[in-house]
């Protein structure tokens, strides 16, 4: 009943509840408490004023009182060092299962008071601490370590700050709906599969140079060799040689070449794969059972394939 | 939070601005122990070296406590325990690990600042501990803050003490004093330095030499004069040939006092001087403060004055005092120790032959003082065994504790009755706080001498040698060249103003801050309007403003949270935004100005030219640092005659 209780009133103390978009720092959201050394300091106070009283020290009672109200000022300082903070998750990169996760956070100071030693830490402990000056905004990143694959969800993290003199703990939960995509963690270098289907798959795509099919404008991912560095030098802007050949050299990653491990196991082989194929800018194209990703190349085939072997057998793909 | 070197130096000025007012009186290798440690914990700072090992810092320790025990025997009582203080707190400095180890030492050094205030409460020592404290606070939040830098850490220590004043001033009015002690209070909790309760040759030419105030009088009505001015103090009966005491005393009588003239009122603070007496003019009658006038017209305090003190008291300069005295006491004020100084004995004896009465041999006491050629000075010879006899009629020199003990021996001798009063002649005025100060210098000794019919009759032989001491104090009848107390010297009419100035404040702050205790509270309380003042109500009171304090304080630090400043241009640039999303074109929070432009003048390309003109303007200003006020009322113009 009691722990019912209890827990209703946190809850509705908290309210912990998933948010997206900018978050501002409000009363409502801001919790002080005193801290073990500020419990400590109240004891030395509590001796000084003892020790005033019985020795009739009025400049003792003076020291006392102004220690006393210096260290309930610290109070307001360290609810003002988190107020009207802005806060939005950012963009969080994919990263391999056992690496860290950064995850992204932009803080807004839209006043003109510098904030000083805001920690953010989630629940595990993991935490990164930073100033941030008047009217300024700044990236903070918050290491997380990824265990599986899959979808990484920041869960609630916790911001406080307990600028100026310790006495006090101010903090705010902040639960964003941010996450960060896992991938596989990537086998050990293992070959890569033989072609499959005609002769000459699985070759440099750019072998075949009599296929030059014409120019186009370049698009972030495409592979460095594939530039027309002579149309750059042509002052003809960034662009990239297509080649027609391609299309019928096929080097597939496929689930069914790899009858003899579990299902966690062939994931990481295929990322290794595809690591491995992609850093030989071949062009390949990945099955998984009910799935098949078309044969391609360069940095957005390899993110597609990546994020369909992260989310494989995980429900919806959809980030 | 890291236990970086600048942060070490802090904690270390800490420790010596806390300990620095207590060198004076620890004892020496303390103090030269503590230097040493301190300044190798700044070498140790400097160099990056490991700090010393634990089992040296544990034997340093245990040799400093030794130490001190041998020095006190004691580690409890007043200097004993700030030695051992100071000792530790100095130690824990070269045993600095965590940072949990400089919050003990920063909560230490402030323990330590209260501990001076059993030494001094002066207006510097007040002002010394804002500046210590400021070094504290800035190193405190050095703790919390790593990368700020000293400038702005201290102008935070700063503002954060400035605003603890206000609070402070309302919790020092309205906290509730309770009078102190709570429980025992070390025998030597306060300084002490004043009369004692005997008299020796030296014992005042002593305290003659310090400046200190020993209490400052105001009068009600018109001051009596100067010479008039006898603070009375101890008075002693009793003498063993060199040292006169005040014996036991007797309780057999009320003293008997018969006012022949008007009373004069007035008000003393007196200085703690950690005896009983009060001191009140010859005679006191009454006494605002609870105190017993004893048989021989003392007035002792129940408890030593432990703490300043204040109260009114009346007297009458002219009095018959105690006319039917007991025969045992008339015994004890003619007793003498057999033997000593057989010359001043038959000059006594002599007189009482020669001489009808008490009366008669006192004057020719006192004319033989005036015309034998004594001199009045601070610097007397030594004198022997029949000291008496050696001053009367070989040195001829004395300051006054052998005027006032010769004369007492020689009316002995001659068979009247006498005794030696000690306390404090005269006082200095000061015009500015409409008040006299009373130093340790002015500290006196005379006698009285009892006559049939007239009672106890003051007779001061001093007066008689150097009428100058009591017309206008010591300065006046000593010679230029004696070494007397700064203070007590006649100064330029600047000096004097500066100084009468600085003690008028010392009197206020006394008063006010130093002496503030119950009877001050309730007295403010209650002329500040509060009606029938109880805890409680006081309680109610100090809750309400703090609470009134502190709302203002949040309002007005808070205040600058909310107000956000965004510069001229920037604004422009929203009204424009604002009424393009009036007309269904928002902007959205990821959109540059230079694509948002663009996505207006496609969706409206009627106003194209006005959209691309207002955004190329608000560009210029704000990236192109282009700040002149040329372009801004431009782009004002602009915005203004953007209509859709």
């Amino acid at each position: 009943m009691l722990a019912t209780l209890r827990q209703r009133f946190r809850t509705w103390l908290f309210r912990p509840k998933i948010e997206s978009g900018t978050v501002t720092l409000n009363q409502r959201r801001i919790f002080i408490l005193p801290t073990r050394q500020g419990l400590a300091f109240g004891g030395v106070l509590l001796l000084m004023l003892l020790g005033d009283i019985n020795y009739n020290l009025s400049l003792g009672y003076v020291l006392t009182f102004l220690l006393a109200t210096a260290a309930a000022m610290s109070m307001l300082y360290a609810f003002r060092n988190m107020a009207q903070l802005e806060i939005r998750a950012g963009r969080t990169d994919p990263v391999f299962a056992g690496d860290e996760a950064w995850f992204v956070f932009h803080f807004h100071n839209t006043s003109d008071l510098p904030r000083h030693q805001l920690t953010l830490r989630d629940d595990a402990g993991h935490a990164t601490t930073f100033d941030l000056p008047a009217q300024h905004s700044t990236r903070v990143q918050l290491a997380i370590p990824s265990a599986r694959r899959g979808w990484l969800s920041s869960g609630r993290l916790t911001l406080y700050t307990e600028f100026p003199l310790g006495l006090f703990h101010a903090w705010s939960y902040l639960h964003f709906d941010t996450r960060c995509l896992v991938y596989p963690k990537p086998a050990a270098p293992l070959p890569l599969p033989a072609s499959t289907a005609q002769e000459g798959a699985g070759k440099l795509a750019s072998s075949g140079e009599e296929d030059f099919a014409g120019l186009r404008s370049y698009v972030a991912g495409d592979p460095l060799p594939r530039i027309a560095w002579k149309a750059l030098a042509r002052e003809q802007g960034l662009q990239v040689k297509q080649f027609s050949a391609t299309q019928g050299h096929e080097l597939w990653l496929d689930w069914a070449l790899l009858p003899y491990a579990e299902g966690e196991r062939k994931l990481e082989m295929l990322t290794r794969w595809v690591l491995d194929a992609d850093a030989a800018q071949l062009c390949y194209g990945l099955r998984l059972p009910g799935m098949e990703l078309a044969p391609g190349s360069g940095m957005g085939q390899r993110e597609e394939c990546l994020h369909a072997l992260a989310l494989y057998g995980q429900g919806t793909g959809q980030p | 939070m890291k236990l970086t070197a600048p942060l070490v130096y802090g904690l270390l000025a800490s420790i010596v601005l806390v300990s620095a007012p207590h060198a004076e009186h620890l004892p020496p290798w303390v103090v030269a122990v503590c230097t040493m440690l301190l300044a190798w914990r700044a070498y140790l700072n400097w160099s990056g070296n490991a700090l010393p090992p634990r089992w040296l810092l544990l034997t340093v320790t245990l040799a400093g406590v030794g130490g001190i025990l041998i020095e006190f025997h004691t580690l409890f009582g007043r200097d004993a325990g700030v030695t051992l203080l100071i000792l530790l707190a100095t130690l824990k400095l070269l045993e600095l690990r965590a940072v949990r180890d400089a919050t003990v030492l920063i909560y230490l050094s402030s323990f330590i600042i209260i501990t001076n205030f059993f030494y001094s409460q002066s207006i510097p020592t007040a002002l010394f501990m804002l500046l210590t404290l400021l070094v504290i606070m800035a190193t405190w939040i050095h703790m919390h803050t790593g990368t700020l830098a000293l400038r702005p850490r201290l102008r935070l220590a700063g503002l954060l003490l400035l605003q603890a004043i206000p609070l402070t001033l309302l919790l020092f009015v309205l906290f509730p004093r309770v009078q102190g002690p709570l429980w025992g209070m070390p025998q030597d909790a306060y300084s002490q330095s004043g009369l004692d309760d005997k008299m020796a040759p030296g014992s005042m030419s002593r305290l003659s030499l310090s400046d200190a105030v020993a209490f400052r009088v105001s009068f009600a009505g018109t001051p009596p004069l100067r010479e008039q001015m006898y603070w009375r103090g101890p008075v002693l009966w009793d003498y063993d040939g060199r040292t006169w005491t005040q014996g036991t005393e007797v309780r057999s009588k009320q003293p008997q006092l018969d006012a022949q003239g008007a009373t004069v009122d007035y008000t003393v603070t007196l200085e703690p001087h950690n005896k009983r007496w009060l001191f009140a003019l010859d005679m006191p009658a009454k006494l605002s403060v609870p105190a017993r006038l004893t048989y021989d017209f003392q007035t002792l305090s129940r408890a030593p004055v432990s703490t300043r003190m204040r109260y009114d008291a009346s007297s009458n300069l002219s009095y018959r005092a105690n006319v039917e005295e007991t025969p045992y006491q008339l015994q004890r004020a003619v007793a003498l120790p057999i033997g000593l100084n057989p010359r001043a004995r038959q000059l006594a004896t002599e007189w009482r032959t020669s001489l009808p009465n008490a009366e008669a041999i006192m004057n020719a006491a006192l004319t033989y003082f005036n015309r034998q050629g004594f001199v009045y000075t601070l610097e007397p010879p030594l004198l022997g065994t029949n000291a008496v006899d050696d001053f009367l009629f070989n040195s001829k020199k004395g300051f006054c504790e052998h005027y006032a003990s010769s004369f007492v021996f020689l009316m002995r001798a001659a068979g009247v009755p006498a005794r030696v009063v000690t306390g404090y002649q005269g006082g200095e005025f000061n015009d500015l706080g409409g008040y006299y100060i009373v130093r340790q210098s002015d500290a006196h000794a005379w006698t009285e001498v009892w006559l049939q019919g007239r009672g106890w009759v003051r007779a001061d032989p001093t007066a008689v040698i150097a009428p100058s001491r009591v017309q206008a104090g010591l300065n006046a009848a000593l010679p230029d060249n004696a070494a007397l107390p700064f203070l007590a010297r006649t100064q330029s009419p600047l000096l004097l103003r500066l100084r009468f100035n600085l003690d008028a404040l010392t009197n206020q702050w006394n008063q006010w801050v130093l002496g503030y205790n119950t009877e001050r509270q309730f007295a403010l309380l209650t002329r500040l309007g509060m009606e029938d003042i109880s805890w409680r109500k006081m309680a109610i009171n100090l809750l309400i403003g703090v609470g009134m304090l502190v709302g203002l304080f949040a309002l007005f630090m808070l205040r600058r949270l909310y107000v956000q400043r965004h510069d001229p241009a920037q604004m422009l640039y929203l009204r424009f935004c604002r009424k393009l999303a009036h007309a269904g074109l928002q902007r959205a929070a990821h959109e540059g100005p230079q694509d948002f432009a663009n996505r207006a003048a496609l969706a409206r390309p009627q106003w194209a030219p006005a959209i691309r003109d207002i955004t190329a303007r608000y560009l210029a200003l704000r990236y192109e640092d282009r700040t002149g006020a040329d372009e801004l009322r431009a782009l004002r113009r602009a915005v203004a005659a953007f209509k859709l």
